[in-house]
C-alpha cells in the first residue's frame, strides 16, 4: 500500500485535511502543536487504498521539539511514497521557508495550498499556476474545512507517487552553494539517501547531522575559513535561513497580490484581540471568562438568583415534605431544576442523569428484593451503586471540556498563555502550562492529556505532576463533607472558608513543588516562549462535537471497564472475610478489607488518622486506600459505614457531612487531623484513571518517580498539617527544617550550574 | 538608529540587523521567520509588560523580552 504524509506548520489545517481525508475524527484546535504524535489513517479513493499519516505540525525540519524529530526522521527513514505539504495561503511566507526544506529531499510533493478561501474573503490572492511553475512541484488549492479540492489533490499526489523526485534546493544561488554541492557529491559517493537534504544541514552544523557525519564536518570547517560575508561572517546557520526566506520574498511576492497592502489596518480578529490582551482589562476578563466557565459547570445557584431575589424553596412551596419527600413526580422533576435557587445547567444535567440512574437502582433493587441479601447486595451496592457514582460526573465534566473547547477553538486560550506567560515563568514554567493546571480543578484527565502542547519535556512532567494538587470535581465532596463535620464539632465558623482554604492549599503545594522540582531534579533553563498567535475564529461546530462524543465513549468505556472491576473488588473485599464467608453489613469489622485497613492504619499515625484512633479507625485508611480507585469512593466509604454503624443521621444536615459527623464520633478523630486527611486525599495519588493517563503521557522513566513524588509530597503536606495542628510550636521546627533544604538546595545549585547539552531529559532523578 | 528588540515601544516597527542567542534558541527564531532584513512591528505588550506580540512576515508571533533582546534591529523612521 502506498504512503502518503501530511507535512507542514502547526495550526495550518493538516488534521482537518486528514479527517477529510479519511474519515478519521482525529481532534481539531486552534492552538499551534495539537497534533503531537504521528497518526494513521486510510484514504479509498485513488485507484488503490492509500494510507495517511498526519505528521506533528513543525516549523521546519532543523530538531528543536520533539515533534520535528518525529517529522523528520519520518520522512527521512520511513521513506513515504509523497509527502502533502500543506501551505496556510493566508501565512504563505514563514509556511513555504518548510517548504524550501521539504524539497530538499528526494521524495515526491505536493503542495495542498490551504484556507484559499479565507484568502479570497480577504479580498487578496494568490496566482496557484505562478507557485507551481516557480516551485517546480504540483500545487493544489484546496479547502480543508469545507472539503473542496480534496479529490484533485489526492490524484496528483497518486500521479506524484509514481515516479521519483530528485531534491531541489533555493540555495543554488547563495554564498554556499559551493560548499553544499561539493558536501552533495561526498554524501552520494557514500550512497547516502537524500544527499541534498543532509549537505544542507550539514554546512548548517546541525546536531543530528554532525552525529551522524563526523568525517564531512572537516569540510565544512575547511570552507568556512576560508569564508567571508559582510553582514554573517561565517555564520552558515543565519546565512542559510537568510538565503531561503530571501528567496521566498523575492520570488513570491509577485505571486501574492494583496488588496490592501496598508498596514496596520485592523482586520476583526485584531480588534477582538484588542479588548482580550488589553493592558488593563486583559487580565479581568479572562480571570471573568474563567469564573463564567466553573459558574455554569458547578454551581447551585445560577447568577446567584436565590440568594439575590430570595427564593423559596421546595419545601416551602409545599412540593416537598418535611422528610425530604416529594409530594409527586413533578416535584421530583422539579427538583433537577431548582430548590431554592435555580441550578446552573452543569447541575441540571447531573441531575436529570441522577434522577435516571436512581431509578435504574431502584428497579433493580425492587426486582432483586426477593433474592438473597447478598445477590441484591452485590449487583446494587458492589456493581451499580459504584459505577452509577461515577457515572454521575459525566455531564460536569463533558460540559467543562465543552468550555475549554470552544476557548481552544477560537485562538483565545493562546491568549491566555500570553497574558500569563509572566506569571508562570517565576515558577520555572511558560504560560502555556497554564492551561492543563486550570484543567486540573474539573477533571485530572483531560488535563494531563493536554500538556502534550508544551514543547518542553521538563515542563511537560512537571505540570503533569502537579495537575491532581488542582483539586478535581470527584474530591470536592471529600471538602464540603468534612468541612460541614468541623464546623459542626467546632459548634462555629464557616464551611466555605474551609473548602476555600484546601483549594488554595493545593494551589500552593503545586507552585511550591514545581519550584522545588525546577531546582533540584528537574533544573535547567525555563523554556523559551515563543509561539504563534493564531487568528481568530469561530468554533467548529462538527469539530467540537467529534471532540464530545469521542470523550464520552472513553468515558463510558472506562466506566465500564476498570471502574466496574474495582467497585466489585471493595465490594467482595469489605462483605467476605479471610474464611471466604459472607459477612452482613454490621459486621464489616471482620472483613478482609478492615483487616488491610488496620495492617495499614499504623502507616497513618503521623497524619492523625492512624493508630491513634479507637476501634473504628481503619476506616480513614480504608477510605484513603478506596480513594485511589476513585476519589468519590472517600465519603462513599464513610457512608457505608455510617450507615453499618447504625448512628442516627441528623436532620438538616447535607448529605455526605451527617456521615463524616458520625465518623468522628465513632473515632475519636480531631480537627487537625480530619485537615490533614483532607489533604492527605487531595495530594496524594490520583484515581486509577488519572494515573493510566499520568502513565500513559509522561516521557519514559518517570512514572515510578511520579508516584513516589505523589506519596511523599502528600504525606509531608498532610503530617505537617497534623503536627503543626495539635502542637503549634512545632512550627519553628519545620520552618528551621524548610530552611536549611532550601540552604542546601542553594548551595549546591551553585557548585553544580546547570550544562546547557543535557537537554533531552535523560538526566538521573 | 540601531537598538534590540525588546527596547521597542508599541507601535514601532524596523529590520532586523542580527539575530544572537544560544544555538537552539536562536535556531527557533530563523525558522519562524526572524532573520536579518525581516521587517517587524511591536504590536503590543502582554499585560504585565512581558512577553512581547510582533507582526512579522504576516503573522502574529509572540516571545519574551529576554528572547526579544537577542535581536538587533534598525529602527523605521
Amino acid at each position: 500500500m502506498k504512503k502518503f504524509a501530511l507535512a507542514g506548520n502547526p495550526n495550518c489545517g493538516k488534521t482537518t485535511l486528514f479527517n477529510a481525508l479519511t474519515g478519521s475524527t482525529a481532534y481539531v484546535g486552534n492552538w499551534p502543536g495539537v497534533t503531537v504524535d504521528k497518526r494513521e489513517g486510510t484514504y479509498k479513493r485513488c485507484p488503490e487504498p492509500v494510507s495517511v499519516v498526519d505528521l506533528p505540525g513543525i516549523y521546519s525540519l532543523s530538531p528543536y521539539t520533539p515533534e520535528e524529530v518525529i517529522s523528520r526522521n519520518f520522512i527521512l527513514d520511513e521513506r513515504p511514497d509523497c509527502v502533502i505539504n500543506i501551505v496556510d495561503a493566508t501565512n504563505l511566507e514563514r509556511n513555504l521557508y518548510l517548504t524550501t526544506q521539504l524539497m530538499e529531499i528526494d521524495v515526491p510533493l505536493v503542495i495542498a495550498l490551504n484556507m484559499m478561501d479565507a484568502v479570497e474573503k480577504n479580498g487578496d490572492a494568490i496566482d496557484a499556476k505562478a507557485l507551481e511553475k516557480k516551485m517546480g512541484v504540483p500545487v493544489v488549492e484546496i479547502s480543508a474545512l469545507k472539503g473542496k479540492g480534496i479529490a484533485e489533490l489526492m490524484d496528483r499526489a497518486y500521479r506524484a507517487s509514481e515516479k521519483a523526485r530528485r531534491g531541489e534546493t533555493v540555495l543554488r544561488d547563495s554564498p554556499l552553494a559551493h560548499l553544499i554541492r561539493d558536501v552533495t557529491i561526498a554524501l552520494e559517493g557514500q550512497k547516502v539517501s537524500a544527499p541534498l537534504f543532509h549537505a544542507v544541514k550539514l554546512s548548517e552544523t546541525d546536531e543530528i547531522e554532525v552525529k551522524m557525519h563526523p568525517e564531512l564536518v572537516r569540510m565544512v570547517e575547511e570552507f568556512k575559513a576560508t569564508f567571508s560575508d559582510d553582514t554573517f561572517g561565517t555564520d552558515f546557520e543565519a546565512i542559510v535561513a537568510d538565503a531561503r526566506y530571501r528567496y521566498i520574498s523575492q520570488n513570491f511576492s509577485s505571486v501574492l497580490t494583496k488588496k490592501d497592502a496598508e498596514r496596520g489596518k485592523l482586520t476583526k480578529s485584531d480588534r477582538i484581540d484588542r479588548v482580550l490582551t488589553h493592558r488593563i482589562w486583559g487580565i479581568p476578563i479572562f480571570l471573568v471568562i474563567l469564573f463564567a466557565v466553573f459558574h455554569l459547570t458547578f454551581s447551585e445557584d445560577f447568577l446567584y438568583l436565590g440568594a439575590i431575589f430570595r427564593l423559596p424553596s421546595l419545601e416551602e412551596l409545599g412540593l416537598m415534605t418535611a422528610d425530604g419527600e416529594y409530594i409527586n413526580f413533578g416535584a421530583q422533576f422539579a427538583a433537577v431544576f431548582y430548590d431554592g435557587a435555580v441550578y446552573s445547567p452543569g447541575v441540571m444535567l447531573t441531575n436529570l442523569l441522577s434522577l435516571a440512574l436512581d431509578s435504574v437502582s431502584a428497579l433493580a433493587a425492587g426486582w432483586l428484593s426477593s433474592s438473597p441479601a447478598w445477590v441484591s447486595g452485590f449487583l446494587v451496592d458492589g456493581c451499580l451503586g459504584g459505577l452509577f457514582a461515577v457515572l454521575g460526573f459525566l455531564p460536569q465534566i463533558l460540559l467543562l471540556f465543552l468550555f475549554f473547547s470552544v476557548l481552544e477553538d477560537t485562538g483565545y486560550m493562546a491568549r491566555v498563555a500570553f497574558i500569563l506567560d509572566r506569571i508562570f515563568r517565576k515558577f520555572g514554567l511558560s504560560g502555556r502550562a497554564f492551561m492543563p493546571m486550570i484543567m486540573g480543578f474539573g477533571c485530572s484527565l483531560p488535563a494531563m492529556i493536554n500538556t502534550r502542547t508544551l514543547a518542553d519535556e521538563k515542563e511537560r512532567t512537571a505540570t503533569i505532576r502537579v495537575i491532581p494538587f488542582f483539586s478535581c470535581g470527584a474530591k470536592l465532596p471529600i471538602l464540603t463533607a468534612i468541612a460541614g463535620a468541623i464546623i459542626y464539632q467546632l459548634g462555629a465558623g464557616n464551611a466555605d472558608v474551609i473548602t476555600y482554604s484546601m483549594y488554595l492549599l493545593g494551589m500552593a503545594t503545586a507552585i511550591v513543588t514545581v519550584i522545588l522540582m525546577r531546582s533540584t531534579t528537574m533544573r535547567g533553563d525555563v523554556p523559551p516562549f515563543i509561539m504563534e498567535l493564531p487568528a481568530y475564529h469561530l468554533p467548529q461546530f462538527r469539530g467540537l462535537m467529534i471532540h464530545l462524543w469521542d470523550k464520552l465513549k472513553h468515558f463510558v468505556k472506562k466506566a465500564f471497564t476498570i471502574i466496574l472491576v474495582s467497585t466489585i473488588l471493595v465490594w467482595f473485599l469489605s462483605h467476605f472475610n479471610w474464611a471466604w464467608g459472607y459477612l452482613d453489613d454490621e459486621q464489616m469489622n471482620e472483613s478482609i478489607l478492615a483487616s488491610v485497613g488496620m495492617l495499614l492504619q499504623p502507616l497513618f499515625t503521623p497524619l492523625g488518622f492512624g493508630s491513634q484512633l479507637t476501634q473504628y479507625g481503619w476506616i480513614f485508611a480504608v477510605a484513603a486506600i478506596n480513594g485511589l480507585i476513585a476519589k468519590e469512593n472517600v465519603v462513599s466509604t464513610f457512608g457505608t459505614i455510617a450507615a453499618c454503624l447504625g448512628f442516627a443521621l441528623m436532620d438538616g444536615m447535607d448529605e455526605g457531612v451527617a456521615e463524616a459527623v458520625s465518623m468522628m464520633q465513632a473515632t475519636g478523630i480531631t480537627v487537625p487531623a480530619l485537615i490533614a486527611f483532607i489533604a492527605f486525599n487531595m495530594t496524594t495519588i490520583p484515581c486509577f484513571a488519572a494515573v493510566a493517563t499520568a502513565k500513559a503521557e509522561l516521557p519514559k522513566g518517570k512514572f515510578k518517580w511520579t508516584l513516589l513524588f505523589w506519596l511523599v509530597t502528600s504525606y509531608i503536606v498532610a503530617s505537617m498539617i497534623y503536627v503543626i495542628g495539635s502542637w503549634w510550636w512545632t512550627a519553628f521546627l519545620y520552618a528551621a527544617a524548610f530552611a536549611v533544604a532550601i540552604a542546601l538546595i542553594v548551595l549546591w545549585n551553585k557548585r553544580r550550574p546547570v550544562s546547557h547539552k543535557v537537554n533531552r531529559g535523560e538526566e538521573a532523578e | 538608529m540601531k537598538k534590540t528588540l525588546d527596547e521597542f515601544n508599541i507601535g514601532e516597527a524596523g529590520k532586523i540587523v542580527s539575530v544572537s542567542g544560544e544555538g537552539r534558541l536562536r535556531r527557533r527564531l530563523f525558522d519562524m521567520g526572524v532573520t536579518p532584513g525581516a521587517e517587524v512591528l511591536l504590536r503590543k505588550k502582554a499585560p504585565l509588560g512581558d512577553p512581547l506580540e510582533v507582526t512579522i512576515r504576516g503573522y502574529e508571533l509572540t516571545l519574551r523580552k529576554t528572547e526579544a533582546a537577542c535581536v538587533t534591529m534598525e529602527v523605521e523612521k
